[in-house]
Parts: C-alpha cells; sequence; structure tokens
C-alpha cells in the first residue's frame, strides 16, 4: 500500500515534468521516470512479463527513438525554438476542459468500480514471482498468448511490419514518391510517342 | 493459496489512471511542440495499459495482460510512425511548431 501511494506520487509527479519540461530532453528524463515507476506497479500488480516489456519497449526503444529525433532536429541549420512554446490563450480553457472530463470520470468511477463479474474460485493463485501456474507468470502469458491468442500476436506482427514500411516511407528518403520533372516530362513524351505511333498504325 | 487481493483497492487504480490520462490530454491540448505532444499521447496510452492490468489482477484473468501487449506494441508503432511524419514535416517545412504548419489547409 505505502508502495502503490509512492509510485502514484512519483507518476504524477512526473507526468506533470514532461508536460510541462521547457525542453523536450528533460520531457524525455521525466517520462524514463514515469515508465520505470510504472514498470514496478506491474511487478506489483503481479503482471511481470509486462513490466519487463514496459522496461524494453518503451524505456529502451521508444525513449531512444525520441532522442534521437530530437537530437536530429536540433542539430540541423534552422534550430527550432524549444521554449516554452505554450498557448496562453487556450491554457485556461484547456486546463478547464481537462478539469471537468476529470471530474466527469471520477464521478463515474465514484458510482463504483464493477466487481468480479464472474466467480473467481478456480483463478489461478498469486505466488511467488515467475512460478508456472501463478497468475502473471510469463509461463501462462506466453501459454496464452500463443494458443487462444495467435490471431492477435500474428495481427501485431502485421502491424509493426506497416509502421516499419510506413516509416521507412515518410522519413527514409526527402521525397520517395515524388518524381523529378525531369523524369515526369519523359514519361509523359514516351507516353505521347507511343500514342502517336499508335495513332499511325490504325 | 489463492490470494485475489489487490494491494489497494481498485477504485484507487482507476483514478490514478484517470489523472495521468488527463495529464497527458492537457500536455496535447496545451503544448504546441509536437514532440510534447507525442510524449503527453504515450502517457494516455500507459494510463490505459495500467487500467487493463489493474483490472485484470482484480478479476484473476489473462485477456488484460493480452490486450495490454497489443497496446504496447500499437503505442510504438503509432511513436515512430509519428516522428517520422514530424521529421518529414521538418525537412519541407523547416519548423515543427503546430500551429504555424498548416499544409492541408486549403
Amino acid at each position: 500500500m505505502i508502495l502503490f501511494w509512492g509510485l502514484a506520487i512519483v507518476l504524477i509527479g512526473s507526468a506533470v515534468w514532461v508536460v510541462a519540461a521547457k525542453k523536450p530532453v528533460h520531457s524525455v528524463v521525466g517520462l524514463l521516470l514515469h515508465f520505470a515507476a510504472l514498470a514496478i506497479l506491474y511487478l506489483s500488480l503481479s503482471a511481470e512479463f509486462l513490466a519487463v516489456v514496459q522496461i524494453i519497449v518503451y524505456s529502451g526503444a521508444i525513449l531512444v527513438l525520441f532522442l534521437f529525433v530530437i537530437a536530429l532536429l536540433s542539430s540541423g541549420v534552422a534550430p527550432f525554438s524549444m521554449g516554452p512554446n505554450r498557448m496562453p490563450k487556450a491554457a485556461v480553457p484547456a486546463a478547464i476542459l481537462a478539469l471537468i472530463a476529470l471530474g466527469l470520470f471520477v464521478y463515474g468511477v465514484s458510482r463504483g468500480v464493477p466487481a468480479h463479474p464472474v466467480p473467481i474460485a478456480a483463478a489461478a493463485p498469486v505466488g511467488p514471482v515467475g512460478a508456472p501456474g501463478v497468475f502473471g507468470s510469463v509461463a501462462d502469458f506466453g501459454r496464452a498468448l500463443f494458443t487462444a491468442n495467435l490471431l492477435p500476436f500474428e495481427i501485431t506482427a502485421f502491424i509493426l511490419m506497416v509502421a516499419v514500411v510506413g516509416v521507412v516511407l515518410l522519413a527514409g528518403d526527402a521525397a520517395p514518391y515524388v518524381p523529378s520533372r525531369k523524369r515526369a516530362r519523359r514519361a509523359e513524351r514516351e507516353m505521347r510517342e507511343a500514342a502517336l505511333r499508335g495513332g499511325d498504325t490504325q | 493459496m489463492t490470494q485475489t487481493l489487490l494491494p489497494v483497492a481498485l477504485a484507487n487504480y482507476v483514478g490514478l489512471s484517470a489523472v495521468i490520462f488527463f495529464i497527458g490530454v492537457a500536455g496535447v491540448m496545451l503544448r504546441r511542440n509536437p514532440l510534447v505532444m507525442l510524449m503527453s499521447i504515450e502517457l494516455m496510452w500507459n494510463a490505459a495499459n495500467l487500467l487493463f492490468l489493474a483490472f485484470a489482477r482484480a478479476w484473476m484473468n489473462d485477456a488484460g495482460h493480452i490486450f495490454a501487449f497489443l497496446v504496447i506494441t500499437v503505442a510504438a508503432a503509432e511513436a515512430a510512425i509519428g516522428l517520422a511524419i514530424v521529421v518529414a514535416v521538418f525537412r519541407t517545412a523547416r519548423n515543427v511548431d503546430v500551429d504555424e504548419v498548416a499544409l492541408m489547409k486549403g
């Protein structure tokens, strides 16, 4: 319980830091702290595989990607302004909207969080971390992922492939799909000549 | 021994998740730097994930774990695509202020 409240404070504080930091690099550091605390919280929820995935995928891959992009954009000829960059006019309405939405959410939750919908007597026991047969263990997660949920897993692979192709198309070359004017003109001329030849033979 | 009690009541997890989610919402609305906006979106993804895992633990159901795994994957794909778009926009417009970039304005 102390763990939960301590982590809650860290999570909220680092989230505020992410949003309020002046430099994006500081936001990344806040996000790193956030993800680390979240991984510990996942462990306390006996989701050990996802805690590890959280560290590897988020802290290891996504944050590094953010850092690379920040470095790339900051090293260009025209370093873009990394200032506070806030919209003073929109701040108050946005904060009010967010608070209203949060209030609605809290009201909805306060009317009762759904309890166990099914009897859970047959559920796997919660025990020491890592033992197979224990709820949330890597073995059980893997079995669930590769048997009953194989199709979502395969769809995941497809999503990642599409993302990779999309990223290469978007950022791999300066303008991958726009043919040069010379090439376009040549193609047009060839098409016209082909049409003329076709007209001659008829 | 079958133990189904959470460390704290489920409503606390829901509340924490909501607070983090709306901090992310505020970040998207308030900041004009697309990188910080993307990071705020990551905060929202993670708030949703926390909820999935809390309910999975409370109901002793593996499906929440599977779904959280899918969410992490989609979030990774989204971050990659989003950052590629930021880089592409920066190349053409030399500017990443989302209020200044209006290429698609009719």
